[in-house]
């Protein structure tokens, strides 16, 4: 382990980090904050301490291998976690313990968009645009931000890009150089961003609402500016620009990349994984409309559950996290249902949390071919998407996968159970940290404020698992890890 | 720059790693997917599995836009056949095409445009052996390299007790040898370059590298190590493709050639091939057959099998029994490194190769690119274009160049003669510059230096 190699490039990641507070200065600036001092402050503190750690050794140079690339992200995501919240603790504006601040702070940039504030609407607005820009930086990742700006980084920049981004196969590149890769990935989520907040606008929004949450729809985040959400519009135009940059962003990003350079469409629908995500989402919205619609009391109107249950649906299944009702009052097992919809999340290579929609595509096909195998046991069955045949190893890592994730669920959830929540809370709040998606039911049905403090750390630790997927934080614990 | 390498062999490793990391858009297709998963762990490229010549392998790598197409994989066959797809179909600008057997090359009209277009044939056995051919026309020489089309060599020699040069100044070999025009290029000690000045002082173990025109070079030489004579007897062990070229090109030259080769088939096709060489039928490493063949009065000992442990330990044997000189054919890079002390001279086949590919790669007008030291320093020959206001070399004189970091001049030929830099003489347009580069990160900058266009500064 090069930790002088690892001290540089976190010095470096720190130092770029800290331009994170200018925007929300111009913004509080232009909105008339009457204190920016919190966002200069934290500017200075964050930058100087990257200098701090970047001097010493800005003249080591080394190559980053396997084990470096883990730690440095799982180190920045920490880092970067604790830093963020550093305007929170700074501000003087109202109350907010430094617990609260991190929890913020790391829900932000994992995208989850648990909150623990009350009062939104009442924000300085710095501070409500720097949530919604920590959510958006959160979106892409912001190894892949680094590793688009900083070609320092070189070929150790593929290690730390591989332990960000999600999805079962991890090196597949949509140009030679990873550089030029994560620039793309990033023009995309640009643009994505910027339709999403002219649209916004367009639909009825003022311009910083349609800014902060393009940021937080696009990053499938889901804080907003209103504690109420996306009900604080009670616009159908607005519920619909949401639905669809949700879905789109929900969408592996070598598929906008593909439609983008070929023109056409076409590619979209060719994608086994795609095809099983907009499966998904219609079956749960045709089950959420019947059941929510042969329940619904006389003054909600069909056009009224068919607008809600989309809405719902989509923002609960690809993680985002908005909503535009109490979904968790409502009837049966309806808010189960949506909870357990976060678990399959959105596409690999999005930006949506969960376990990925691909990775139960296999598990589906497995199971598939389990079944086939009992009919004609001397078949031979290869696990195929889009018509290519996968190495046994990534079927193999799903299922590791998948026990893993469902093996830590249990952990998170058993403590949480065992500091006294009770079962809905428990399983909700692991749930929606765990896959990124926000608010849970019961207690956290709305915001995690009335939890104790070592609840908050305890899901903090699970919103960075869910964003990391597990196994890079995991391997960091691992004793062979530190082994020479 | 967009390069499509078809096969992930040593060669075409080698090439992605220099070219990736000159910051170059490669990928790479091999049908080994195994392979392919090693190599995006080291390198910064996209790789595809397939069949390199099939056109829809060829279209997910990106063919469309890719400006070079490199085809090394280990099939004749498939090169051929890939570079006629990437014409016929997508016009890609530049291909290249390792082709290895003599059947095919022997026939330069096969590979016209209007048959097989490819634009440049690489050779690797042909390259091995003149290059070891060039060695051994040079006693002495560690590595000899043509420059200007064979006008002027570059040559390396290690330093040794007994020549004439040793701890005096540079000033002095050209005191010693009036008339006799070279230009000292490259001192490596203890593989650092130094910095070359006319007092630098010769030490024992230097590496020295020099340009001269092939006649002096034996003197200078003498200047460097006390003089080996002129080789001999030869003995070659493996008869392959090399092995095979080697021995008729040798006894061409008048050298007294043996050639051992272990498989009787090979051996009786051998002999029938070759005219004055003796085959020998039996194993390189069979202590009994080399002393019989007069191994202590050896002065050459080439081992050129496939076979890298086999060459190395054969050398070895063949050094101890007494061949004066011993060289190896070596891949694997590592091994090279592992040996020097006990091996005179490994001869790295990739590094050759990679050398000739890379002229085709180079921008600007170089015209050959040669690795020294095992990859460590390049050399290059660029030709100077335009005039005093579009180029930035010509006009001036040697001094007035302004060279990126670790890059030296080390040489300068006009028309066949060596021009003496101690005189700080002026660029003239088409003189060829011998530059040598201990840094291949500068190597764009090399490029853009001699590119001819308007510049504001």
């Amino acid at each position: 382990m090069k930790f002088s190699v690892i001290q540089r490039i976190l010095g470096l990641l720190l130092m770029v980090f800290s331009l994170t507070m200018l925007p929300p200065i111009g913004i509080g600036w232009m909105m008339g904050d009457p204190d920016l001092t919190p966002f200069w402050e934290g500017f200075a503190l964050i930058f100087i301490s990257g200098v701090v750690m970047w001097f010493p050794v800005h003249r080591v140079r080394g190559d980053l291998r396997l084990r470096e690339g883990f730690l440095i992200v799982v180190l920045f995501w920490v880092v970067l976690g604790i830093s963020g919240a550093v305007p929170f603790v700074l501000t003087d504006n109202f109350d907010i313990s430094f617990t609260d601040a991190v929890f913020e702070s790391i829900s932000g940039l994992t995208t989850t968009g648990a909150t623990v504030i009350v009062g939104l609407d009442t924000l300085p607005r710095s501070l409500a645009f720097y949530r919604q820009e920590l959510q958006w930086l959160g979106g892409m990742g912001i190894i892949v931000l680094a590793v688009a700006i900083l070609p320092i980084l070189g070929v150790g920049g593929m290690q730390l890009y591989r332990a960000e981004t999600p999805g079962p196969m991890k090196d597949s590149k949509l140009t030679p150089r990873i550089t030029e890769t994560a620039k793309l990935l990033w023009y995309i989520y640009m643009a994505l961003t910027i339709l999403c907040a002219l649209a916004f606008w367009l639909a009825g929004m003022n311009w910083f609402d349609a800014i902060g949450h393009s940021f937080s729809t696009v990053a499938i985040g889901g804080f907003s500016t209103h504690d109420s959400s996306m009900a604080f519009f009670n616009n159908p135009m607005i519920e619909a620009v949401a639905i669809v940059f949700m879905l789109l962003a929900g969408v592996n990003f070598s598929l906008h990349f593909i439609a983008w350079r070929g023109r056409s469409l076409r590619g979209y629908w060719q994608d086994s994984e795609f095809r099983m995500y907009i499966l998904v989402i219609f079956i749960l919205s045709v089950v959420t409309i019947s059941y929510l619609g042969g329940q619904r009391t006389a003054e909600l109107s069909w056009v009224e559950v068919v607008r809600h249950s989309l809405f719902q649906v989509v923002s609960i299944s690809t993680t985002t996290g908005f909503t535009t009702t109490h979904y968790s009052n409502w009837p049966g097992f309806l808010p189960v249902l949506l909870l357990f919809a976060s678990f399959v999340g959105g596409c690999a290579g999005s930006t949506a949390g969960g376990m990925k929609v691909i990775r139960f595509l296999l598990l589906l096909r497995q199971g598939m071919r389990e079944v086939t195998r009992l009919m004609h046991p001397s078949a031979r069955i290869t696990i195929k998407i889009n018509r290519q045949p996968l190495p046994e190893n990534v079927v193999e890592a799903v299922w590791g996968f998948f026990s893993v994730y469902i093996a830590v669920f249990v952990v998170f959830m058993l403590v949480l159970l065992a500091l006294g929540h009770d079962q809905v809370t428990a399983f909700s709040a692991v749930a929606a940290t765990l896959n990124n998606l926000g608010p849970g039911l019961g207690e956290v049905a709305s915001n995690f404020k009335s939890m104790d403090d070592f609840s908050k750390w305890w899901l903090c630790l699970a919103m960075l698992m869910g964003r990391l997927e597990l196994f890079t934080m995991l391997v960091i614990l691992t004793p062979a890890f530190w082994r020479r | 720059m967009k390069v499509l390498i078809l096969g992930a062999g040593q060669v075409g490793c080698s090439v992605a790693e220099v070219l990736a990391n000159e910051d170059n858009d490669v990928t790479i297709v091999d049908t080994d997917a195994t392979v392919l998963r090693e190599l995006r762990e080291k390198l910064d490229v996209r790789t595809e599995v397939g069949q390199a010549s099939y056109p829809r392998v060829l279209e997910r790598a990106g063919i469309e836009d890719v400006d070079m197409l490199i085809a090394v994989t280990n099939s004749d066959e498939v090169n051929m056949v890939a570079c006629q797809v990437a014409f016929t179909l997508y016009r890609t600008p530049t291909k290249i095409a390792r082709i290895r057997s003599s059947h095919y090359l022997q026939h330069p009209r096969l590979f016209l445009q209007e048959a097989l277009p490819i634009d440049v044939l690489i050779s690797p056995e042909q390259l091995v052996t003149d290059h070891v051919f060039r060695l051994v026309s040079h006693p002495g020489a560690l590595q000899v390299l043509n420059f200007a089309e064979g006008k002027v060599q570059l040559v390396g020699v290690k330093a040794l007790s007994g020549g004439a040069l040793i701890g005096h100044k540079l000033l002095d070999m050209y005191e010693h040898m009036p008339g006799i025009k070279a230009s000292v290029a490259a001192i490596f000690r203890k593989g650092r370059p130094l910095k070359i000045k006319p007092d630098t002082v010769v030490e024992v173990d230097d590496e020295v590298f020099f340009v001269a025109s092939p006649k002096h070079i034996r003197a200078i030489i003498s200047e460097m190590r006390r003089l080996d004579k002129p080789y001999k007897r030869i003995i070659i062990a493996g008869g392959g493709n090399i092995g095979n070229r080697l021995a008729r090109l040798l006894e061409d030259a008048r050298y007294q050639v043996k050639i051992i080769e272990n498989n009787p088939k090979r051996a009786a096709k051998l002999a029938e091939r070759l005219e004055k060489t003796i085959v020998l039928e039996g194993d390189a490493s069979d202590e009994a057959l080399l002393i019989e063949e007069n191994i202590e009065n050896t002065d050459v000992y080439i081992a050129v099998t496939n076979d890298d442990e086999a060459n190395i330990l054969s050398s070895m044997l063949a050094k101890r029994l007494g061949a004066r000189r011993v060289m190896s054919l070596i891949n694997r890079m590592s091994y090279a490194d592992l040996v020097e002390r006990n091996i005179d001279l490994a001869i790295s086949p990739q590094q050759i190769t990679i050398g000739a590919l890379l002229t085709h790669i180079r921008r600007g007008d170089i015209v050959a690119v040669h690795s020294l030291r095992r990859g460590a320093a390049e050399a290059i020959e660029v030709v100077a274009h335009g005039d005093k206001k579009t180029s930035r070399v010509v006009g001036r004189r040697i001094s007035e160049v302004k060279l990126p970091p670790s890059t030296i001049i080390g040489a300068l030929v006009r028309e066949d003669q060596v021009m003496m830099l101690d005189d700080d003489p002026q660029i003239e347009a088409n003189d060829h510059l011998i530059m040598f580069l201990t840094d291949k990160r500068y190597i764009p900058a090399v490029e853009k230096l001699f590119q001819v266009g308007v510049h504001f500064f």
